[in-house]
């Protein structure tokens, strides 16, 4: 099986944090000790949901330091998928589970001399290790958090109480909005400025960020796609010399990993590249949603990222 | 005066581009001697406006001319080296979305670039074209120390009197390139210097 | 296993000695008749029982000599060991990632005992045994990465990961095969490999970063690099060269048997938790050529290999020179028979040579 190496783990805790939100606890199964993180990092969680193995990214949100547990948020997401309502409604404490070594594809530029932090709902979870990281460290940082409403604020509370001159929050019940070009105007240079939430988010940050003469070096973003649905469709691979069907909530990795053949991955999400799969013969139309394929490689139709990408179309070989 | 075509070299030679203007609230550009032309090429009333120029003579006559464009700020300094502190002070106020604009000979750059990343630009935001002299800035391997302005491949390291050869290897964070000793294995044996692009 | 750790030097009187136990052992770098760049990674997890590969940092009957060896070399010149300011989370990662491997590897001769913070570490080999408290370098006599370093074999680039690129931001750099890290420092993986020849246009290093960039925790990788050096010269760095480098020329019919050596590096490869960074191992070994035929099979082979090394690497490798010679000497070992793929000496079914 590809992906980084597994875990065996136990569920030791699980609190539900508001209507949306359950944190789960995780220790090893074998009473050792967890590998170290870093702040930034997630786990891919193995779900045994029938037939059906569902893999989903988390951030850790624990210490990285605290070797005895991790723990991860999980937002239900009621027109997804259905992995986070299986970790809602089918895990229970007790349960055996796996999880993949730590991976971080959103860390800390640890040159920076400010860290600025905006956050988007259930974005919070990467901050939260990040910024235990950076107290133990002594890092300077500053979070800008963005919830829909007080009821649905998570670790509100915790981050002001414990970091009242640090954290900032807007509630959009409230008509609250970061004032973001005010906030990036002025910020000493080897600032650098992280963000993690909703797509129009992210891409609101980044675009600010460059009209006002931001480096992209110093504007980091994390964004976990979670693979749409969509039409069925049928897929040779030359390689293994199989026909496969990708069902209508499955995803084209899904499908491949489901027929036995091995295909490389780390976050599933669209945004390591660990996937990308060469196309041999397409007639019809590639739907790229991926994060790490420019565009011009999007245009050539040539390669796919089978985690969050499908296909339409008559005939689609890979070279897997 | 036409810019110099440096050949294709190995890939930690520094590349430098031409100057354009960039979008963003504060503008800093360093202009040594032939450099001034460059700036003088991209200037815009608007753009000027809002940019803090310093000019590094070395013997050229281009202060009128830039005065003349109404920078927001300007000052005309005879060589880096004396606009050294005063170049420290500006990137110590300067805030991110700051433009860098560096033109002149590589050794200038090079330096400037180092006291600006080392104040949190990262080096592939600063923007830069030569102009003027294509002399070299060169560390020792052996000594460590640095010669400036090197024109001729050997030559002798003006701290420890090693015959050096001039490398392409060159290191941002000494913003200079190495020189390596041309003669160890065969003491004495020291081809005859000619210029570095020769 | 016990070791016997050999009381030598690496320079002036060169009192360097391989037994026959290194020897066998030793990481002979061709699997087969030529030779090219390539990325050849493979997963560090073990390998053949007593090989090199056998265990996460290998300790061998040079280790004590080797790090006097290094002590030495920094006491002349501190430079060789550099880290820029936000590398010390990437020394305390390395710390602690060859404490435990040392300990859980090597249990007769290292002790970690770990209460909390607090922790003590005891190399019996080199005398050592200090409490610290882990991540508070007050406590340390050194700085994390050159306390670790100063006792174990290898030199070690600590490389930090952003914009999809590693940047060789700290080091310890005493065994090099004539690099500068005082020089090279703060570059960037294509900046630093821009002096090495070929590989560039073959797409070797595009290829190799992408590996690298994607080594996960757990999952270490390594290969096989080497050069030449003219006696067992530990320290080949372009510091020094203006006084090593006339020992090339020294070569002569009769001693390059005892005086060339084979250097060999393993390169390992280790994803760093805490900080998110890569740790580089490059351990060195050196075997000199008479040593080297006592294994028919590696006899053959490097004669085949050093006759038809494409002239940029044998420029590049700082041998050209002395080529024809090595090539006549190594000319008596090959007898034209076949070679068995891979690199181990296989003596049991390689035949001997054919006088």
């Amino acid at each position: 099986m590809s992906g980084a190496e597994k875990i065996t783990v136990t569920v030791t805790d699980i609190v539900p944090l508001n209507e949306l939100v359950t944190r789960f606890k995780f220790e090893r199964t074998d009473g050792a000790l967890l590998p170290t993180f870093s702040g930034g990092a997630h786990t891919v969680v193995e779900m045994k949901d029938g037939d059906t193995t569902r893999l989903n990214p988390y951030s850790l949100m624990s210490d990285p330091m605290d070797q005895r547990a991790y723990t991860i948020s999980v937002r239900r997401d009621d027109a997804g998928r259905g992995g986070s309502l299986f970790m809602h409604r089918n895990v229970k404490i007790g349960d055996e589970m796996t999880l993949s070594y730590p991976v971080n594809l959103f860390s800390l530029d640890l040159r920076a001399k400010k860290h600025l932090f905006f956050a988007g709902g259930i974005g919070i979870t990467p901050f939260l290790a990040q910024i235990k990281q950076l107290e133990r460290t002594g890092g300077n940082w500053e979070l800008h958090y963005a919830c829909r409403s007080e009821a649905l604020g998570s670790y509100v509370d915790e981050l002001t109480t414990h970091y009242p001159n640090q954290v900032h929050i807007y509630y959009d019940e409230q008509d609250q909005k970061i004032d973001l070009e005010h906030l990036l105007d002025g910020q000493p240079l080897g600032t650098h400025i992280y963000v993690c939430g909703p797509k129009g988010m992210i891409g609101w940050v980044r675009n600010t960020a460059e009209q006002l003469g931001w480096p992209r070096e110093a504007v980091h973003h994390e964004e976990f796609l979670a693979p749409q649905s969509g039409k069925p469709f049928e897929v040779k691979l030359a390689v293994s010399n199989k026909v496969i069907q990708v069902g209508e909530h499955e995803s084209l990795l899904e499908a491949i990993e489901r027929a036995g053949v091995d295909a490389p991955y780390l976050c599933r999400g669209g945004a390591c590249g660990q996937c990308e799969t060469d196309v041999v013969e397409c007639d019809g139309e590639i739907l790229h949603r991926d994060h790490w394929l420019d565009e011009a490689e999007h245009a050539s139709g040539k390669k796919i990222m089978p985690c969050v990408s499908r296909f339409e179309g008559k005939t689609l070989v890979l070279d897997r | 005066m036409s810019k110099f075509e440096f050949p294709p070299s190995i890939t930690s030679r520094p590349i430098w581009g031409s100057l354009t203007p960039r979008q963003g609230k504060h503008h800093l550009m360093i202009a040594e001697a032939e450099g001034a032309e460059a700036v003088l090429d991209i200037a815009s009333p608007e753009l000027m406006a809002k940019t803090h120029l310093i000019y590094l003579a070395r013997g050229t006559d281009y202060g009128d001319k830039l005065r003349a464009l109404n920078p927001q700020h300007f000052r005309e300094s005879p060589t880096f080296g004396a606009a050294r502190q005063r170049i420290e002070r500006v990137l110590q106020d300067a805030a991110m979305g700051l433009q860098l604009y560096l033109t002149g000979t590589e050794g200038m750059m090079g330096q400037v670039m180092q006291m600006a990343v080392t104040a949190g630009i990262p080096h592939t935001a600063i923007q830069t074209e030569h102009r003027g002299s294509t002399a070299r800035r060169m560390q020792c391997v052996h000594c460590k120390g640095i010669t400036e302005d090197v024109e001729i491949d050997p030559f002798v390291c003006s701290h420890c009197g090693l015959n050096l050869f001039v490398r392409d290897h060159y290191s941002r964070r000494l913003a200079a390139y190495q020189g390596v000793c041309i003669d160890a294995e065969d003491p004495g044996n020291v081809p005859e210097s000619k210029g570095i692009y020769e | 296993m016990t070791i016997q750790f050999n009381d030598e030097t690496f320079r002036d009187d060169y009192s360097f000695r391989n037994s026959p136990w290194a020897i066998k052992r030793f990481p002979f770098p061709f699997d087969k008749d030529d030779y090219m760049y390539s990325v050849n990674m493979e997963p560090h997890k073990g390998g053949r029982e007593g090989s090199v590969f056998q265990n996460r940092f290998d300790v061998d009957e040079h280790y004590v000599s080797e790090m006097r060896d290094r002590a030495k070399v920094l006491s002349d010149d501190p430079l060789r060991c550099q880290s820029l300011p936000h590398m010390t989370l990437a020394g305390w990662d390395l710390l602690e990632l060859i404490m435990v491997s040392k300990s859980e590897d090597y249990p007769d001769l290292f002790e970690l005992h770990r209460d909390g913070d607090k922790w003590r570490w005891i190399n019996k080999p080199m005398g050592i045994d200090d409490t610290f408290t882990f991540l508070d370098e007050a406590t340390l006599p050194y700085g994390p990465m050159e306390y670790i370093t100063r006792q174990t074999q290898g030199d070690f680039a600590l490389l930090d990961q952003r914009d999809d690129n590693l940047w060789m931001d700290a080091g310890m750099v005493t065994t090099q095969a004539d690099w500068s890290l005082d020089f090279d420092i703060g570059m960037n993986f294509f900046e630093w490999h821009a002096p090495v020849p070929l590989a560039h246009e073959k797409g070797i290093f595009v290829r190799a970063l992408k590996f690298l960039l994607n080594i996960q925790q757990g999952a270490p990788a390594r290969r096989l690099n080497w050069t030449m050096t003219v006696n067992p010269l530990l320290d080949t760095s372009p510091e020094n060269y203006h006084k090593w480098g006339i020992q090339k020329t020294e070569l002569t019919p009769e001693n390059i048997g005892s005086k060339q050596h084979l250097r060999v590096e393993l390169q390992t490869f280790f994803r760093l938790p805490r900080s998110n960074g890569l740790v580089f191992p490059i351990r060195c070994y050196l075997c000199s050529f008479q040593d080297l035929m006592t294994v028919p099979k590696w006899g053959r082979r490097l004669h085949r290999v050093i006759r038809d090394l494409p002239e940029e690497l044998a420029t590049y490798k700082g041998f050209i020179d002395n080529r024809p010679m090595m090539v006549d000497y190594l000319s008596q070992f090959d007898d034209g028979q076949p070679t068995s793929l891979g690199i181990w000496p296989d003596l049991d079914s390689e035949p001997p040579l054919k006088k």
